[in-house]
């Protein structure tokens, strides 16, 4: 792995299992994310990779099973006041109501963590990590691009200084150009910041081109888990039919 | 709706208990009761004058014709204050806020926006509903006391226009002022910021629990007005039970 700076938090995942009705979701999943590595989640759609995140981020809570992060329990109170944890949502996330700088610097202007002055500092130099410039602060969401509206969400989950960051599908609804960039910013945030990430997505060229690590989720479970070479390498015929997986008429596959 | 009751009081519990911070949030609060003004204003005015006229309109002939046209202020007065205007306003503002409020929260919800907010360490309940509810409290029983005064006109109005009914301006209103007690007022007052509350919670409630798309969103817009209404309604005759201890007040 890179030298990256001591900021992450490791994550511990023990027999998590969650249900949605009669609908099991995750069937006792069981892994480590290491501190300060890209740990990415891959699987199809519906494999259960979004709850997942959501339980980290303590959007859900599991039906049995834990999961600590930087050793305590994600359920305890009060863990995300002792540990700086940001996620940055599919689709962002971002309050329509607010212009993009009203966005960035929501948490510390609502919770009055630093004074007007400061919050425009910290704003103006989150937005210019990724790669913003002040002309879109006063924009309102809606006004923006999908890929603008991304970084912008990626920008707001800066502002923590976070020590865990989870991305959904953060290249979803993005053309090939745009999801490289956000790509890049991902793997550039974590080499600057150490931050412990964890991304979830069905992309093939952003897993193997950003992580450290790769799960496979299927129906619920890690069928496989290692480098991208390792994951590349699985025998598993799903994996191998997902990586494969290509788009192809009669009349390309004829072309070979 | 009984379903959800426990939730709707556990939402209603969590906002009291944010009140001690709503001092902090007297923009937003602001913005609320300003948007809540501007959409309502002229349509509440415009219901209760035609309200006002209307119950002239049904009883005036026939206190007229027995003698009793000299009642007919007090009359108009008494139905709207204690009764119509707080009730109609309600229903008014239930389909005109309360549907924009779990509208707003709705989308806010399926986009993910309230996820956002958790993350951020924002409580929902303190950013989004608090300040909504506190505006709704404050700016319904305002609509009311405009409700009053319009509706005691457009009773004046056609009491004084309407030939079958022919009472003075002087005779009306000098009726008003003998029968109205400041009581009468205050009951549909304490009605309207029940109503209010009500409304808030319900409607807010519908929109932080929307799942599914825009077709959630539009079931969430229907039961906080439905819901609302018939809560509305079932506590006005708890209220006006509750109240009428009240009816000895005082005179204006």
């Amino acid at each position: 792995m890179t030298s990256r700076p001591p900021n992450g938090i490791p994550v511990s995942i023990r027999s998590l299992r969650k249900s949605f009705g009669q609908q099991p979701v995750l069937k006792g999943l069981e892994f480590e994310i290491r501190s300060g590595e890209i740990f990415v989640l891959m699987g199809p759609s519906g494999s259960g990779k979004s709850v997942f995140l959501r339980h980290l981020i303590g959007l859900e809570s599991p039906d049995s099973g834990e999961i600590r992060i930087g050793g305590e329990l994600a359920t305890s109170e009060g863990v995300g006041d002792r540990f700086r944890l940001a996620m940055v949502f599919q689709s962002g996330g971002l309050l329509n109501s607010l212009s993009v700088a009203e966005n960035v610097g929501l948490m510390l202007s609502e919770l009055r963590l630093k004074p007007p002055a400061e919050i425009d500092r910290i704003v103006a130099d989150r937005l210019a990590l990724v790669k913003l410039g002040p002309e879109v602060a006063d924009k309102y969401p809606n006004e923006l691009s999908g890929g603008m509206r991304k970084r912008v969400a990626i920008a707001r989950a800066l502002v923590a200084d976070p020590q865990l960051i989870l991305f959904d599908e953060p290249t979803s609804e993005l053309d090939p150009l745009v999801a490289l960039t956000i790509g890049r910013e991902i793997l550039n945030l974590n080499r600057r910041t150490g931050a412990t990430t964890v991304v979830v997505t069905h992309d093939r060229d952003l897993a193997f081109g950003i992580a450290d690590r790769i799960a496979f989720l299927l129906e619920g479970n890690i069928i496989a888990l290692g480098s991208p070479a390792e994951i590349r390498a699985a025998q598993h015929p799903l994996i191998q039919e997902f990586l494969a997986a290509d788009f192809q008429t009669p009349e390309s596959a004829a072309m070979g | 709706m009984f379903q959800n009751l426990g939730e709707i009081l556990m939402l209603l519990g969590a906002t009291l208990g944010s009140l001690p911070r709503a001092w902090q949030d007297r923009r937003k609060i602001a913005e609320q009761l300003f948007d809540i003004g501007n959409a309502s204003l002229f349509m509440a005015c415009t219901l209760s004058l035609f309200i006002g006229g209307v119950l002239a309109l049904q009883t005036g002939p026939l206190l007229a014709e027995r003698g009793l046209g000299s009642s007919l202020g007090g009359l108009v007065a008494l139905g709207l204050c204690k009764e119509l205007a707080p009730v109609m306003m309600a229903v008014l503002i239930a389909g005109r806020i309360g549907s924009a409020m779990a509208a707003e929260l709705g989308s806010m919800r399926v986009y993910q926006e309230i996820d956002a907010l958790r993350t951020l360490n924002i409580n929902p309940i303190r950013y989004l509903v608090v300040p909504r509810v506190i505006a709704i409290s404050i700016a319904l029983p305002c609509l009311v006391i405009f409700a009053n005064l319009v509706g005691w006109l457009g009773g004046a109005l056609v009491a004084g226009l309407n030939d079958r009914i022919g009472v003075s301006w002087s005779s009306y209103f000098g009726n008003l002022r003998q029968v109205v007690e400041v009581s009468d007022i205050a009951n549909g007052l304490i009605k309207s910021f029940v109503f209010a509350i009500v409304i808030g919670v319900v409607s807010c409630h519908q929109g932080l629990t929307t799942i599914g798309g825009p077709r959630g969103i539009g079931r969430s817009v229907t039961k906080a007005v439905v819901n609302s209404i018939v809560l509305i309604l079932v506590l006005d005759y708890v209220l006006t039970r509750l109240l009428l201890p009240l009816d000895k007040g005082w005179r204006f």
